[in-house]
């Protein structure tokens, strides 16, 4: 009886390694599936989250959806994976998912420690702290001494650290797996300051009943270019990937949205017919059909639409398009050329 | 094969068996067969992850250790700084662990114990009580208990500005307990060691009373004896020293108190939901020792007239403990190994040091692996604490 559970328990665990190994080539594996499983965050307002119809929404979402539409010109063949921050990369390096949109900092041991390729930033972010009004503090320097609620496993948890030490003040983290129970935490006071990049505090704040009492302080202590990313081993699949973010921006750049796509193709400017694929070349190059950039612009929309329409200044985030701009406006959004 | 090996066999039939008839060779065979296949799928196994990872170009090994941790832990039992090394994160972790788990298992097996007792009593009220508080803790998830504790501390507790003062220098609210503890001083050290020198000197006392009793049948009062002397010999070196009053007072300064002793929500909340839940399983345990006792022995020793307390001492206890031990070193592990739970509420134990560790290096299967090692030893470590009580307490045939 020993020696059948023992054999059985060792090749059950052979097997959970050997699938783990031979994941194959990811193009390959998501054209058998059919769809694309992705990462998303799952409870940050206007970047993975369900609606209240239960669709998932936000900029981290229409990105794999973009990715989606560029592969199987189905913007629809998408699944969400909800990850936490601390299973988020597992899930990607093991094969569960085929890409992560969940806004991850690209750093350099992410890139080369955990294996994984990140492709062009869709949101250029940095972390802030948010406290309430009636604290006074007008700035993160006065910041000595406070409780701070930080999620773990982050790059914000060694951002926090650093700032307090670099600043020489004394702080107390409470650490809380959940960004939904930290948030929850932070508002009924068991912190003083709740840290994070500025966009998800935003997103705390629009989800808090009384969002008028926070203020976010000015200070931005980290640069966090958040980016998709994917594992190493597949260069075709990455640059796909690369593409289909890059093809949202390069639209934006073009005056192409997904109202005027259409009469767009009949467009006489070199650079659009080639980006649409009226001009062939641009699909064979990434093994894609020619319309996939039209597919993206037609179904997911451009970026500044996207961005408009999650995050922007005329929803509940109130984000502006800040480092988030063409460059063309002051930003760092910049694409390649499509050629 | 021969088989002399097989002395039985061989007088009775003088015949050769095969060694596939000889169950004991047979077996041998099976087990070095065995050992093959586990080694073997082990080394392909070892082999294979590696190469996968060398493939998916994952750093592996335990070099990580020795980096900055670079991140801070909310409480620590020791100096713990962000420029510290992981392995000392962890440390901080594994400790936190372990006292919670330590801390855990004796709220748990004292307030067990009572309850267990309280479910017999012949008080109704007291014994519906008992009965009410065991069906409630038993029966909803320790997560789901945890969460409350902690959203009751952070909910309900004033902000640390209006924290409560029931009496000086002892503060409630939404940053946790926080009391005044007397300022260090030489003298401390000398009344910790004269206390430890107390109990010592009083387990022998207790040692030669017991032998002493079994001779003449004479009792000796060793336990209030070693309590006296644990109480009164600290207060002489107190007041051999001058008597030292100062406090190390709370005060709230900018945004939290500073000074004295903060007991954070986090531990408190775990704390409160670990010995809750495990001691009414405790309490059931303990019922059950107790009532495995047959009748007749209590009715025997209530006939000496022996008070019932001392029934409860000398005959209930000695006799159900036997019965008790093993499933109480079962919820012991239980609760050692739940106060990993802790991540779900923010208390930085073991895991989630590991955890913001794993993700700080990428280091998964090492990190896991160091999470398996630590919990393997603090579980291996209580179950042969009380296998060996458990064989102290064991019936002795005289």
């Amino acid at each position: 009886m020993k020696l059948t559970k023992s054999i059985v328990f060792a090749l059950s665990l052979g097997l959970i390694l050997v699938s783990f190994a031979h994941a194959g080539k990811d193009l390959d594996t998501v054209k058998d599936k059919g769809f694309i499983q992705t990462g998303v965050n799952g409870s940050v307002f206007g970047f993975g989250m369900p609606d209240e119809k239960g669709n998932w929404a936000g900029l981290d979402v229409d990105t794999a959806r973009a990715v989606a539409a560029a592969i199987f010109g189905d913007a629809s063949k998408v699944k969400f994976t909800p990850l936490s921050a601390q299973q988020r990369f597992t899930a990607l390096q093991s094969g569960e998912i085929d890409i992560l949109t969940r806004n991850a900092t690209r750093t350099l041991s992410r890139e080369t420690q955990l294996g994984l390729n990140f492709v062009t930033v869709n949101y250029y972010d940095g972390q802030g702290f948010m406290i309430a009004k009636d604290a006074g503090i007008t700035s993160a320097k006065q910041l000595d001494g406070a409780t701070v609620c930080v999620l773990p496993g982050t790059t914000t948890e060694q951002n926090a650290a650093d700032f307090f030490r670099t600043n020489k003040m004394k702080w107390k983290p409470v650490v809380i797996e959940s960004t939904a129970e930290l948030a929850k935490t932070f508002f009924a006071g068991r912190c003083d300051v709740l840290t994070s990049d500025a966009s998800q505090l935003a997103g705390a704040r629009a989800k808090a009943a009384n969002r008028d009492d926070y203020v976010i302080l000015p200070e931005i202590i980290s640069k966090e270019p958040l980016a998709p990313a994917v594992r190493h081993g597949d260069d075709q699949f990455r640059d796909i990937v690369d593409f289909s973010v890059l093809a949202m921006i390069n639209a934006e750049e073009l005056g192409i949205t997904s109202k005027n796509v259409d009469e767009m193709l009949k467009s006489t400017n070199p650079a659009i017919k080639r980006f649409l694929g009226v001009s062939a070349g641009n699909g064979k190059a990434l093994g894609l059909d020619e319309k996939w950039a039209y597919n993206i612009i037609k179904q997911v929309g451009n970026y500044g639409e996207v961005f408009e329409k999650n995050v922007g200044i005329n929803t509940t985030l109130g984000i502006e398009r800040g480092l988030n701009a063409l460059w063309t406006n002051g930003g760092l959004m910049y694409s390649p050329p499509f050629k | 094969m021969k088989p002399e090996a097989s002395p039985a066999a061989a007088n009775t039939h003088e015949t050769k068996v095969p060694f596939w008839r000889d169950s004991e060779k047979r077996s041998i065979v099976i087990q070095i067969v065995a050992l093959i296949i586990v080694t073997g799928v082990s080394y392909y196994l070892f082999t294979n992850t590696q190469a996968n990872l060398a493939r998916q170009s994952i750093a592996t090994g335990f070099g990580f250790l020795e980096k900055e941790a670079s991140f801070e832990i909310g409480e620590s039992l020791i100096t713990y700084s962000a420029a510290d090394s992981y392995a000392k994160a962890l440390l901080v972790g594994a400790l936190n662990t372990l006292k919670v788990a330590f801390i855990g298992i004796i709220l748990t097996t004292i307030i067990g114990t009572l309850i267990g007792i309280a479910r017999l009593s012949s008080n109704w009220l007291l014994s519906k009580l008992a009965a009410t508080f065991i069906e409630v803790m038993q029966n909803i998830p320790v997560l789901l208990q945890l969460f409350f504790w902690y959203a009751i501390f952070y909910e309900s507790f004033p902000s640390p500005r209006q924290a409560l003062n029931p009496i000086k220098g002892v503060f409630l609210c939404n940053r946790g307990f926080i009391f005044a503890v007397p300022e260090a001083h030489s003298a401390h050290t000398v009344m910790g060691w004269l206390f430890v020198l107390a109990l010592i000197v009083g387990w022998f006392i207790n040692r030669w009373g017991h032998k002493r009793q079994n001779l003449t049948g004479q009792p000796f009062p060793a336990g209030r004896i070693t309590v006296a002397a644990a109480i009164l010999l600290p207060a002489f070196a107190w007041l051999a020293y001058g008597a030292p009053t100062a406090m190390d007072m709370p005060a709230l300064r900018g945004f939290n108190f500073q000074g004295g002793v903060t007991i954070s929500p986090e531990f408190a909340a775990l704390l409160l939901g670990l010995v809750l839940y495990t001691s009414a399983f405790v309490a059931e345990i303990v019922r059950a020792g107790i009532q495995s006792i047959g009748r007749g022995q209590i009715e025997a020793a209530m006939a000496i007239a022996l008070k019932p307390s001392k029934v409860l001492q000398l005959v209930i206890l000695p006799q159900a403990l036997r019965v008790i031990i093993p499933p109480l070193t079962s919820q012991m592990l239980n609760l050692t190994k739940n106060s990993s739970l802790a991540i779900a509420i923010g208390y930085a134990d073991f895991v989630a040091v590991a955890n913001t560790t794993i993700n700080q290096t990428g280091q998964a299967i090492e990190g896991v692996a160091l999470i398996m090692v630590v919990y393997l030893f603090f579980s291996l470590s209580t179950s042969i604490f009380m296998n060996w009580y458990n064989k102290r307490m064991a019936l002795v045939e005289r």
